[in-house]
């Protein structure tokens, strides 16, 4: 591709950024919203101040925790829409640990930010057995999986995990201090292991897609299993290792949930963060460098437009609106293109 | 889904009903009413399922299923409620669900993109578009498609009151279930759709115009979602909040698996699903918990269905009794998701 053809293609890439933004002056407008305010108001719902910085920023942590498993599902070919079940069962197996396990911090919180990546490893190992061995398509597996997985939590946090005397959806009792992500300001849940974890996880996944041998073949099962298969790539345990890797920090995304954000298990721990990711991933297509601005700009969207109900009385669903449109007009325009390109060169 | 059960709901304790307490529900169960109501809750979701049924014969995967009945249920009900016109808000909920359908269409045969994905961005998009514009009806109390129960045949005793008491959007309901079989199954065009989902190069090769068909049966089948939309915020459960009717279209979705894409068991699947709600909603007061966890059932039954096809002594049991396969197989269109192009 010659430079010229490149950067013309660059510009094309703005023109569905540039529609999504003219879609949310015109929805602003429609609902008697200044927009300039409106932008305003949400840059400052999302960023003004340590608190709101530190609340977006641990809304921010397993947003970028799922969307970097899912980087690793979708280049093996996979749709792992069963993310939302393995985080519901990361934060299901780190409350468990949180209640259970005794003694100082260093000792309860990387006991339960193990336990979550286990549970989510397990719960994505089901879909990936489900999968390889029964033949059962990733996505309608995974969807089952992710109401069972929401049906236990509503279980614990109702039965046997209540608090004392009262079963309520609200969750269950708060955990105790030791079991807490360690904070670094006063009343805010900011936490640098948290916030340490996600950035690993994007530098891990961009190496692992990048630079060695597993994430090529991986690839090569993405693009072709049968090809890869026939070239000696034992295609169901790339898929297992997938969903494995995947459910991992789908895992960790549900316990820094449980003990760095909610402290406590509620039924919808997982927050939409899975489906969320899904979304964050395909605006990224596909590559890992991009998910942690991206989900950066998700969370601002969706925290910062809390404030629009405050303040200007237009519904906070706004921000979903957009990054829905955004998203939608990406992938169209990107399907408008390799039309065009097509038609310009016959195959 | 993830906020699934944020409401506060069923105060108490689990298991410690006793047995008298618990037989007293399961016969309330069964009450002429309570059966009345179960069909009536099923018509909804007859109406999902047939139409994602049809969309898949004829190969393409409308996953929007869980945002198109939400945003088709604001929109059916707000028109209606505007208009003043039940009618009118059941034609706008069909438009909105056809409306997404034919973008998935278009993105998948003209664009050639995964139909997953962009359903997928649907479904959220139009959740929060239901959520969004769906505000100023919160709340608002509008018109229901009003009880016609059928003269003489409501009469018969029992049957009567279960099957004939109900009004035109459960009624209607029904007649989809054996206009989609006949459809489907007896006729010479419906011959055509199931070709056009299995052996895609085959139908073209006779001549049928493959992406148009396909064009047509998606587009008619997400009017048909759109139309749960309405049967839900115009009849079952009237008028609009915020995620009303969340969770209908994912379970939508695993009935036409567990149906076997085949409209009569698709539907069977359906009123089985409203049996479920209908024991939730009895033993609420004995076991708290039921009514949200019953509810996912169908879920694991999916899972279940697929899984014991796949098996290899439900093969040789088929083998033994092909009529028993007939009956129980669930094999997916083979082109279905899989975009089709003629050069």
């Amino acid at each position: 591709m010659t430079l010229k053809a490149r950067s013309k293609r660059s510009y094309a890439n703005l023109a569905p950024i540039a529609l999504a933004v003219l879609v949310a002056v015109v929805l602003l407008v429609l609902a008697g919203a200044n927009p300039f305010e409106a932008f305003k108001l949400m840059g400052q719902g999302a960023f003004s101040g340590w608190t709101k910085t530190g609340e977006t920023l641990m809304a921010w942590v397993p947003l970028v925790l799922a969307a970097a498993g899912l980087i690793i599902t979708f280049n093996a070919g996979l749709w792992n829409i069963g993310i939302e079940g393995q985080i519901i069962l990361g934060g299901v197996a780190a409350s468990w640990a949180a209640r259970e396990v005794g003694g100082p911090g260093w000792v309860v919180v990387p006991a339960a930010i193990i336990a979550g990546a286990l549970g989510g490893m397990l719960w994505a190992l089901l879909a990936g057995v489900l999968k390889t061995r029964f033949k059962v398509n990733e996505i309608f597996g995974g969807l089952g999986l992710d109401f069972v997985a929401a049906s236990l939590a509503v279980y614990l946090v109702i039965g046997p995990w209540s608090r004392q005397g009262v079963a309520s959806t609200s969750g269950t009792d708060l955990f105790r201090d030791e079991a807490r992500l360690p904070t670094i300001l006063e009343n805010n849940r900011l936490s640098l292991v948290a916030v340490a974890l996600a950035i690993a996880a994007v530098v891990f996944v961009y190496y692992l897609m990048r630079g060695t041998l597993f994430g090529l073949r991986l690839k090569a099962v993405g693009r072709n299993a049968r090809s890869a298969f026939l070239l000696g790539i034992p295609t169901s345990r790339y898929m297992l290792g997938a969903f494995a890797l995947c459910g991992v920090l789908a895992g960790i995304a549900g316990s820094m949930q449980a003990i760095g954000f909610h402290f406590k298990l509620i039924p919808a721990i997982s927050g939409g963060y899975g489906f969320l990711g899904i979304l964050v991933v395909l605006l990224a297509a596909f590559r890992a460098a991009w998910i942690a601005p991206i989900a950066l700009f998700f969370i601002a969207m969706s925290r910062g437009s809390t404030q629009l109900d405050l303040r200007l009385d237009v519904d906070s669903a706004l921000g979903g609106v957009i990054t829905g449109i955004l998203v939608l007009l990406v992938i169209l325009g990107g399907g408008w293109q390799m039309r065009r390109l097509k038609r310009r060169v016959p195959a | 889904m993830a906020d699934a059960t944020t409401e506060e709901k069923g105060t108490g304790v689990i298991l410690g009903a006793t047995w008298t307490e618990f037989w007293a529900a399961w016969g309330d169960v069964f009450t002429t009413a309570s059966l009345a109501s179960m069909m009536a809750a099923s018509g909804p979701l007859i109406y999902a399922t047939i139409g994602e049924t049809i969309s898949e014969k004829a190969g393409v995967i409308n996953l929007s299923l869980e945002g198109s009945i939400m945003l088709s249920a604001m929109t059916g009900f707000g028109t209606a409620l505007l208009v003043d016109n039940v009618l009118i808000g059941f034609l706008a909920a069909a438009a909105v669900g056809a409306g997404i359908a034919a973008l998935i269409a278009f993105a998948s045969i003209e664009l050639r993109l995964d139909q997953i994905a962009i359903g997928f961005v649907m479904t959220l998009l139009a959740i929060d578009l239901s959520d969004y514009l769906g505000n100023r009806f919160v709340g608002e109390a509008g018109p229901a498609v009003p009880a016609w129960p059928i003269p003489g045949l409501s009469e018969i005793p029992w049957f009567g009151e279960v099957l004939f008491d109900h009004n035109l959007s459960v009624y209607g309901s029904f007649v989809l279930i054996v206009v989609a079989y006949v459809f489907i199954y007896r006729t010479r065009r419906g011959l055509e759709l199931q070709g056009i989902g299995e052996r895609p190069e085959g139908a073209f090769a006779r001549g049928v115009a493959v992406n148009n068909m396909r064009y047509f049966y998606t587009i008619l089948g997400g009017a048909l979602v759109g139309v749960a939309g309405a049967a839900f915020s115009l009849d079952q459960k009237l008028g609009w909040r915020e995620g009303s009717t969340r969770n209908l279209g994912w379970i939508a979705l695993a009935i036409v698996i567990f149906g076997g894409w085949h409209p009569v068991r698709v539907a069977i699947g359906a009123v089985l699903f409203g049996f479920l709600q209908v024991v939730a909603l009895k033993m609420q007061p004995v076991f708290p918990g039921l009514s949200q966890v019953l509810p996912t059932i169908p879920f694991p039954m999916m899972i279940l269905a697929l899984v014991v096809v796949y098996t290899d002594w439900f093969r040789r049991l088929g083998d033994r009794y092909p009529r028993l396969r007939g009956i129980l197989a669930a094999d997916p269109p083979s082109g279905i998701g899989v975009a089709f192009h003629p050069e």
